[in-house]
This record gives C-alpha cells, structure tokens and sequence, in this order.
C-alpha cells in the first residue's frame, strides 16, 4: 500500500507492505535511524516517537495507521544545528550513559512536558514509566527533564 | 518480531466497518488503539487475513453528557477518558483508573471499546465497566442493541457481542455522590495488576481473580446486610479461581482480593462521608 507521512516536517510517501511497522518504516524506508528497537514488545520505550505531537512506542503501530499523520524523531527536534531544550537539558544533567534508551526518553520527555508543563518529581517518574533505562540511569534523566520543564517556564513567563 | 502478512482496511464510517465485517467473516480482525491485538499479531498468536482499521472513525471518540447518563464512544482513548473534566466530575472511578493503564504512550492509543471487546480478566476496565453497572451499547448489521455489562464478559477473553458487531459506545450513570475506589496492586512499572478492585457506590468488581472480569457478589451481599469494610472484605475471594502462577499463587491473589477489597471500600466510604 502506498503511506503517505509528514516525517520531521517533510511530506514523505512510500510504497510498503501493508503490516510493515512505523519504526521499520521510519528506520528502513526513511533511513531515520535515530529511533531504536529495543525490546519490541511495547515495553521499554526505546522506540518512542511523536505521532501528531503526542508519544507512542512506534513498534506497537502499523506504518499505515500514521498515513495522513504527522511523525516526529529524535532526528525532527534539533533546529538546524541548534539543539532542542531537551536535548540540551539531557545534555547539561549528563541524563544518558550508553545513550541507547536516549532517543525514545527525550521523545516521550517532550510530550510529558507538552501535557504537563511544570511537573513534579513524581509526575516525572511516573510519566516515564514507560522507557527503560538499561543504565538505570533514571536520576540525571529525571534532573534534565525538571531542568527543561523549568527552563521553558522561565522563558515563558 | 513483525505481523504475518494481512491486507489492511481503513474503515471511513461505522457502516463501511460493518459491511467490510460482513464480507470477510471470520478472516477478519478489527483494530482500534491496536495495543492488545498488534502485540499478539507479532506474536503470530493472532493472524486476521484482513486488519479493518476503526482510527479513522472519530464520530466514536467522545465523551459526552445526556441526562443522568454520561455516553462514551467506543473509541475514546484511555489519555482523554484520564483527561476528560466531564469524567473527572461526573464518573471519577473511570477517569482515574484510566489513567493507571501501562504508561503515557499505552493511554495515547488504547481505547475503553478495544479493552472491553478483548475482554482480558487482567484488564482494568472491564471491572470499572462491571463496577459502574455500565451498559455496552452494539451495532451490527441489524441495528442497535444495549448489553448490560454484567452480561457483556462471558469467559477467558470471550464477550456477548456477536462477531458481525461493533462496539459503538458506553453508557453510565452519573455518580459523582457515590463513595468510589480503585485498588490496583503491581509488581513493576507498566505491569497489568496482580489483582485489582474497582468500587462504585455498593457495587465492587475484582480485576484477575478468574477467567472473566466479575463482581464480588459476596462482597456486595455482606454490605446490604449492614456489614464493616472488614467484615465484607473477607468474602473477596468467594467464587473466585484467579490464576495459579509462580509470580503470584492463586492463594497469594486471594488473600490480596481481601485487601484491596477493604482499602477500596475504606477509601470509598471516606470519599463519601
Ligand atoms: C505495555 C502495555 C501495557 C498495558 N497495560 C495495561 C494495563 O495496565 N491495564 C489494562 O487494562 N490494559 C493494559 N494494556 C492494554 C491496553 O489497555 C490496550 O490498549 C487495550 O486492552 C486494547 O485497546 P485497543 O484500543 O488498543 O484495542 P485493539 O488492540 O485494537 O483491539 C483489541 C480487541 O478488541 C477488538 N475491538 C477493538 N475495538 C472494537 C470495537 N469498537 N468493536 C468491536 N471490537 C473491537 C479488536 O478486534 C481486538 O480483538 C497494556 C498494553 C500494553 C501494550
Ligand atoms: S522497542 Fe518499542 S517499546 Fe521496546
Ligand atoms: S543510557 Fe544506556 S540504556 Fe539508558
């Protein structure tokens, strides 16, 4: 079947079978290969991306279930060689170690800010619940998503 | 892990689904959020020839007022039932336990209507449903027809509705004066509940004590006859077989049923008073 995606801004169309996966489609046929596969049983998050602007484990949707839908990667969030606040926040609480749950923690971290814009500690654990650190480096990571949360509030006000 | 190959439908209103329904019978597997059946077609524990897509039909994604009832479309996402203020003011017990579901990108996909239809006992909101005394309203090629929700699970992920039918929505009274609770006892992040108890008013419903979603009918008769929480909670586990595994025994789960069965009605009288 033919899916037609805006992709990180850019309208994107593909011939693909008809059960092939959102994170095979954005890995393989977009060459986006910033969005990982860890466990690919909906459980560690590593595959998250924002599909219209809200987190979802990309291994747990069918490619064609996003056509006519807009789709951001880890590669969507940087503006040109300015990198986006959560990524800079990550980067500034030292919030990865082997950086592989990195990208789906950052995706599911901007949507988690997105809904909740001043959030507790808690809320912050509690909305990650759905990545998996193997790292277990779950400190700095809560640390940078508080600090990015507090930086757009600074900047807001 | 990828799907064995399908063909994929999008269905543009309810009356294309039913009609696509209707011509590929048996071979054909409806999909909503897809966070139940997607894993099991990875699995090749499920292989529908024809994947029928319900995404596209947002006339089924609301929550709405109509008199002393709140009505749900069957496709409204666990994030909006958590979010919903109507919900939040009208049927707390549903926006709450919505909101305990997997995690964030689980609530952003999942729908009430895909997790009442796979009727999974370990699911939250079939005991929610049964708690609430909700009514599952069906369309199929006859017309509609309402289920009571006490007749809706049948058996180990069997419901009443017919295999040429779709879920269309979900209909509740408003409780807000009524005490409510949901219990729900995990052993990690994202896990399904070992045990879960949901109560509303004078009716309780346990979530993984057998093969199907059930009421605590001897809950609910010791507290018509004027019985404490405690004394109540100690008939939790009658007519119940939970499952008997090494991770929780079914006599673990039984003694957790009593519990969650008296912190729920605790919580649910002080939320009353
Ligand atoms: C990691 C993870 C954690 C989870 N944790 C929990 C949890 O803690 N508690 C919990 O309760 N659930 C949990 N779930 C399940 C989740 O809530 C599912 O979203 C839900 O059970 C199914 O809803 P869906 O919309 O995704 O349905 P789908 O997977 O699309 O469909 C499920 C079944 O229902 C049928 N169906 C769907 N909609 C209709 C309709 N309108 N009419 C007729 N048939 C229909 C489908 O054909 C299919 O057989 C979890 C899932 C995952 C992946
Ligand atoms: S790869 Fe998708 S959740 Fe782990
Ligand atoms: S930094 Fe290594 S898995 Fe999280």
């Amino acid at each position: 079947m033919q899916v037609s995606i805006n992709v990180n801004g850019e309208q994107r169309s593909h011939e693909v079978e008809d059960r092939t996966l959102l994170v095979q489609y954005l890995r393989d046929d977009c060459g986006l290969t910033g969005t990982n596969i860890g466990c690919d049983t909906t459980s560690c998050g590593a595959c998250t991306v924002l599909l219209d602007g809200e987190s979802v484990k990309s291994c747990t949707v069918l490619a064609a279930q996003a056509d006519g839908h807009q789709v951001t990667t880890i590669e969507g969030l940087a503006d040109g060689d300015e990198l986006h606040p959560m990524q800079r926040a990550f980067q500034r609480k030292h919030g990865l170690q082997c950086g592989f749950c990195t990208p789906g923690m950052v995706m599911a971290s901007v949507s988690l800010i997105e809904e909740n814009p001043n959030p507790t500690e808690a809320e912050v654990r509690a909305g990650l619940e759905g990545n998996l650190c193997r790292c277990t480096g779950y400190h700095n990571i809560v640390e940078a998503v508080l600090s990015a949360a507090e930086e757009k509030q600074g900047a807001a006000e | 892990m990828i799907p064995a190959a399908f063909t994929y439908k999008k269905a543009g209103s309810v009356e294309e689904a039913l009609s696509l329904l209707a011509e590929h019978g048996d071979d054909a597997k409806l999909l909503a959020g897809g966070h139940s059946l997607l894993p099991l077609m990875k699995l090749r524990l499920a292989v529908p020839e024809v994947l029928i897509d319900l995404g596209g039909l947002h006339e089924l994604s609301y929550v709405r007022e109509d008199g002393d009832e709140i009505r749900i479309g069957a496709l409204t996402r666990h994030h909006d039932l958590e979010h919903s203020e109507l919900l939040a003011r009208e049927v707390p017990l549903l926006a709450h336990a919505a909101g305990t579901i997997g995690d964030p990108q689980v609530r952003h996909r999942g729908t009430i209507g895909g997790s009442l239809v796979h009727g999974d006992p370990a699911s939250d909101l079939p005991a929610v449903a049964l708690a609430l005394d909700a009514v599952l309203v069906a369309q199929g090629p006859s017309g509609r027809r309402e289920i009571p929700a006490t007749e809706f699970f049948t058996d180990f992920f069997e419901t009443a509705l017919g295999e040429d039918e779709l879920l269309v929505e979900i209909r509740v009274a408003k409780n807000p004066a009524q005490g409510w609770d949901f219990q729900k006892f995990t052993k990690r992040a994202i896990d399904w509940a070992v045990v879960g108890v949901a109560v509303a008013g004078d009716r309780v419903a346990l979530v993984n004590m057998g093969p199907a979603p059930m009421r605590a009918r001897g809950v609910e008769e010791a507290l018509a006859s004027g019985a404490s929480p405690a004394e109540a909670a100690e008939r939790a586990a009658e007519d119940t077989s939970p499952p008997d595994q090494a991770s929780a025994t079914a006599d673990y789960r039984k003694h957790l049923a009593k519990v969650l069965v008296r912190r729920a009605l605790e919580a649910a009288a002080a939320r009353r008073a």
